[in-house]
């Protein structure tokens, strides 16, 4: 099982001090998160792509090239890799080039983006969300695939004779999750081609989740994949922590009230039922964390959003303390002693690379 | 004797509420109406006074709190909608509104709706022609054509020349319960269930 951190790279404001960080900032601050979550023994770090302020990750393999440099062990990844404006070539190029940075510690997300005006500021129109959404990563999926691609589509120039580079590292091409908040369209395609499933998880209640994540499992198998219960789920959460439950409940409190996404809404208490936002000690953290195999079976990666709305970097970096330290070494037991021998783990550059030449020794066995 | 079930919403905010009372009217003037056709109905209210937080939380953060999703799903699920509002400020409620906001897009196309309205003064009938017609036209429910107004002075007044509040529920329940007895129970698609293959995505 597969534990890390993702960021939305939101600039906001600290409602507790009325302190604003630069972008300057914020993006170092990103990098900083990166490198504790490596530090603390985490194993992904995934940043959000967004091209209208305030945000700040416009350009991630930008920023996971750097952050590759400077790790030796962390996964990175993207949450989410905007796959109906970003041009399925560039992503083909960006994501191939950077896996061979990371030496293979590369995968990816894709979302569609649900900021209305970015559609036509990348000459896309939010209504054909879907078509783009399918027609680009079919693309995609082919860039990676074949050495020489021919295509013509309804979305973007055609291509004759094209080759992406480089080339995916050994011939792999990177694992990717496609990542839904409520498109049972998008649960279908990750089923089709056996790719990655992760249900952002935290806005909306769990039973939402079930229904998109149980259909992901069913189609998977309907596809030739595996098992229902083989097939790859990821999941998001959200927690904060204190050694003492009510001494979290008082710091995070503002920082809830106050959150661009939630705050004004809900109370702290309601959004805690009703989702999986888990403010308390690490233990209740544990609990909680464990208790969403229940709902959605064995998984294999768990993200957790813990730099949003102010909360200043210091104030992260002791979370990310807890998180290493105390909760996901508990986590990584349970959930491992949990886990049946023919679920899978998360596909890595190493597990793809060994199936693929396993898959290559027996295709010769057969010729 | 078949079933159905009606689901009847009420943005009522008093207590007691003319426009529940308005709403129970009506309900149990179309269950009459239904048990003369041989079909048996069960009602089931829903106050939206009751989940004027949940909706606000709705709005904001995405998350429906509380029993909002129970609401929800009853008047989704229902075979016929009986939606009455108070008519403020020459338009239905804000809560009203809310509500219907929350709503998949898709989530009452084709149900058949009653639609009616309380207000103070006679003067605000139409806004149930202008307001709520054209908003279930968008969702693309089919609205009966009565629409039933009570103006504080209806409660009061009696005469048999068919302008009397009781011929107006009568009617209005008459055509709900023609439209609803006419057609076999309809189960909208589920897209969880029964989702789009992917090859029909690809080639659209």
């Amino acid at each position: 099982m597969q534990f890390g951190v993702f960021t939305v790279g939101d600039v906001t404001t600290d409602p507790t001090t009325g302190r604003t960080p630069s972008e300057a900032e914020r993006i170092k601050a990103m990098v900083t998160i990166a490198l504790k979550a490596e530090e603390v023994g985490l194993d992904v770090f995934a940043t959000g792509e967004h091209h209208n302020p305030p945000f700040v990750p416009s350009s991630p393999t930008t920023m996971l090239g750097y952050i590759a440099a400077r790790t030796e062990r962390l996964v990175l990844s993207t949450s989410t890799t905007l796959i109906t404006t970003n041009d399925p070539v560039k992503i083909a190029e960006d994501f191939a080039m950077l896996q061979h940075l990371a030496d293979g510690r590369v995968d990816l997300m894709m979302g569609r983006g649900n900021t209305g005006p970015v559609y036509p500021w990348f000459g896309q129109d939010i209504r054909q969300g879907i078509p783009l959404a399918v027609e680009n990563y079919h693309l995609l999926h082919r860039l990676w695939r074949e050495d020489v691609v021919d295509w013509e589509g309804k979305f973007r120039t055609p291509l004759q004779s094209f080759t992406s580079t480089p080339r995916p590292l050994d011939g792999v091409p990177p694992f990717v999750w496609h990542g839904s908040i409520r498109s049972p369209e998008i649960a279908e395609q990750a089923a089709y081609y056996g790719d990655g499933f992760f249900a952002n998880h935290i806005f909306w209640p769990k039973e939402h989740y079930v229904r998109l994540i149980n259909l992901y499992r069913r189609r998977y198998e309907h596809y030739g994949h595996g098992s229902a219960d083989q097939a790859i789920v990821g999941l998001g959460g959200q927690v904060f922590m204190r050694r003492r439950s009510q001494d979290a409940v008082r710091e995070f409190r503002p920082y809830f009230d106050n959150a661009p996404v939630y705050g004004h809404g809900p109370s702290l208490e309601e959004f805690t039922e009703q989702t999986p936002l888990t403010v308390g000690s690490p233990q209740e953290v544990i609990d909680r964390t464990l208790g969403f195999r229940d709902h959605f079976g064995d998984y294999q990666r768990q993200l957790f959003l813990m730099d949003h709305a102010g909360l200043p970097l210091k104030t992260v970096l002791e979370q990310l303390d807890l998180l290493g330290e105390e909760v996901v070494p508990v986590l990584r037991k349970e959930f491992d002693s949990l886990r049946p021998a023919h679920v899978p783990e998360a596909p890595t550059h190493a597990a793809l690379r060994a199936a693929a030449a396993a898959a290559d020794t027996e295709k010769a066995g057969e010729a | 004797m078949s079933n159905r079930t009606l689901a009847v919403v009420s943005a009522g905010l008093g207590q007691p509420s003319s426009t529940r009372l308005l709403a129970d009217r009506l309900a149990a003037a179309t269950g009459r109406s239904l048990l003369g056709q041989g079909i048996q109905a069960a009602v089931d209210v829903v106050e939206l006074r009751g989940h004027a937080h949940d909706l606000t939380n709705n709005l904001v953060s995405g998350v429906p709190t509380g029993n909002l999703r129970a609401a929800i799903d009853s008047v989704v699920d229902a075979d016929a909608l009986i939606a009455v509002t108070p008519i403020f400020t020459a338009s239905y409620s804000g809560l009203f509104k809310m509500f219907f906001d929350v709503l998949e897009p898709e989530s009452l196309a084709g149900k058949p709706v009653l639609i009616a309205a309380t207000g103070g003064t006679p003067r605000h009938s139409l806004a149930l022609e202008h307001a709520l017609r054209p908003l279930f036209a968008y969702l693309r429910s089919v609205v009966v054509p009565t629409a039933v107004y009570a103006a504080s002075e209806d409660w009061g007044t009696g005469g048999g020349d068919g302008r009397a509040l009781t011929e107006r529920i009568d009617r209005a329940a008459g055509e709900l319960a023609a439209l609803l007895g006419g057609r076999d129970r309809q189960k909208p698609s589920d897209p969880y269930e029964d989702p789009t293959p992917f090859a029909d995505l690809l080639g659209a």
